[in-house]
């Protein structure tokens, strides 16, 4: 007698999440899709913000970016990607600071890993979600990110000692 | 409504007329297997895409849309690329059955397809035994199988053509009784009649619980008759690369893959014809000015209207249900659809003998 009524009972309880299945299939079916047509609509693409697509130096409007060139970036990086190159110069106060040349990132070498990025003390780099990195030929891949002319950006005005200074003039 | 045999009368006269019979006759048979031909290619073809648009559909896809507009033209590329494929011969095959099987396949698909009443007159065989004869047919395809997996020479195909016989033995079970419950309804099984029957009313509606018991089985049994997903399991990729047809190349494969869909197609065209009444318009009995209104749309339109509704059903199946295992099958089978099948072929009888239906 119990059999039997198992035997009911896992009959009607299938054929339930049968059609609870097919319920959800069918919603899965009408829902927007999630292809992207590529060449023909690519004005109004949408691509996921984390995306990882190459790596680009946050400038603000008047040029100036945060990069103390520390290194830090280069050092983290595991595939050689990226180079650092800077100089050392004596600034108005008389101290002598690294002041960054240039930022040289190898798009064909990169990970995108974003170690970079994450230990980066200045933020001053980070991923975009531009991905139409296809060149054809290498030379092109080695971008190099500080903008000409660009310079760090000065620390916000201390309101400590007031002294003469008050505007060091960054070394070009 | 429009009949279709005053077209087939008219060409059948005008040959008559400048021929003797015998010659007629002949250039006929002619006519209809290159017709019939044509339209099974045709509709493989846009059952193949239209299983790629669905499947893409319900995965959030898109599909193919780059050959023609919406990738229309997707399938007709693919099968110029399959019939220029080199057809491989492979060492140790018996090779007179290796090439056979995929034929014999192809017959008992055709041999079905041309037993289908599409629209009112536009029907290739039917005689007084006609649905009888379909599902016959149709069974040879197990044969082919049966014989693709033994010629092969492979061991993944003999277990995929074991398990894809007894599958379709087993099931044949189930869509036989189902068929049978609508023909003691019915009382004939001349296909033609078996849709005129329904005039007043489909049969789904005129038999009311046991009809549609006896649909939901049908639907069940010819989707596992068609080896589609949940019951794909002799093709089960996973495990047995491709079963059966794993050993064939070119369009010895291509036989294979086009009979799978048509033979879908087919399934869905019973289902029509037998439950959801073929080509008959939606009638209501009372309701006269609302028959006028459907008999206006044509029969053609009718069938394959919902034929199509069937076949995205059965799709809908393969895209919704993970696969079963070999046991589960069988059981689902024996345990279940046939118990439910032979109770309701008898309360079919006792409502058909007490006149309790409508």
């Amino acid at each position: 007698m119990n059999s039997l009524v198992k035997y009911f009972s896992d009959f009607f309880s299938a054929l339930k999440s049968l059609l609870t299945g097919m319920k959800t299939t069918l919603k899965v079916f009408f829902r927007k899709k999630t292809t992207e047509l590529y060449p023909e609509k690519r004005g109004s693409l949408y691509v996921a913000e984390q995306f990882r697509g190459r790596l680009e130096m946050v400038h603000t409007e008047d040029n100036h970016h945060h990069c103390v060139a520390c290194g830090i970036c280069q050092m983290n990086c595991p595939n050689g990607t990226i180079q650092v190159e800077s100089q050392t110069v004596t600034n108005a106060e008389g101290k002598s600071e690294k002041v960054l040349v240039a930022y040289r990132y190898d798009l064909g070498k990169c990970l995108f890993c974003e170690l970079c990025v994450r230990t980066c003390p200045h933020h001053a780099i980070r991923f975009t979600n531009r991905f139409e990195n296809a060149v054809f030929t290498r030379e092109k891949l080695a971008l190099v990110l500080n903008r000409p002319g660009s310079s760090l950006q000065p620390k916000p005005a201390k309101p400590a000692p007031a002294d003469t200074n008050t505007n060091p003039a960054k070394p070009e | 409504m429009f009949d279709f045999s005053v077209v087939t009368t008219w060409i059948d006269e005008g040959l008559r007329g400048i021929m003797p019979a015998s010659g007629a006759i002949a250039i006929e048979c002619v006519l209809i297997g290159v017709l019939l031909l044509a339209v099974y290619a045709v509709f493989a073809l846009v059952l193949i895409l239209a299983e790629r648009k669905v499947c893409a559909a319900f995965q959030c896809r898109l599909g193919p849309n780059r050959v023609g507009p919406w990738g229309s033209i997707q399938t007709v590329a693919d099968m110029v690329k399959i019939i220029t494929k080199e057809i491989i011969s492979i060492r140790h095959v018996d090779s007179f059955l290796h090439n056979l099987a995929p034929f014999l396949v192809i017959i008992a698909s055709l041999l079905a397809f041309s037993c289908i009443p599409f629209a009112k007159g536009l029907q290739i065989l039917d005689f007084n035994v006609g649905i009888l004869f379909m599902v016959a047919a149709s069974s040879i395809g197990i044969v082919g199988i049966l014989l693709a997996g033994w010629s092969s020479n492979n061991k993944f195909s003999l277990i995929g053509a074991m398990r894809s016989g007894a599958q379709m033995i087993s099931y044949e079970l189930s869509i036989g009784l189902s068929i049978m419950t609508i023909v003691v309804l019915s009382g004939t099984m001349q296909i033609s009649e078996l849709v005129e029957s329904q005039n007043d009313l489909w049969f789904i509606f005129k038999g009311h619980i046991p009809a549609c018991i006896a649909f939901v089985v049908y639907l069940i049994a010819g989707t596992a008759e068609t080896n589609r997903g949940p019951f794909d399991l002799p093709e089960a990729e996973s495990e047995l690369t491709a079963g059966y047809h794993t050993e064939y190349s070119g369009m010895h494969f291509g036989f294979y893959y086009v009979a799978e869909f048509v033979n879908m197609f087919i399934v869905a065209a019973i289902a029509t014809t037998v439950f959801l009444g073929g080509w008959m318009p939606l009638h209501i009995p009372g309701l006269d000015a609302f028959n006028q209104a459907m008999d206006y749309i044509p029969s053609l339109v009718w069938f394959l209207a919902k034929s199509v509704v069937m076949v995205f059903v059965i799709m809908w199946f393969k895209w919704t249900f993970p696969r079963l295992r070999i046991d589960q099958l069988i059981r689902l089978e024996w345990k279940y659809l046939l118990p439910l099948n032979l109770v309701n072929l008898i309360v079919m009888v006792l409502i058909v003998a007490l006149g309790w239906h409508f």
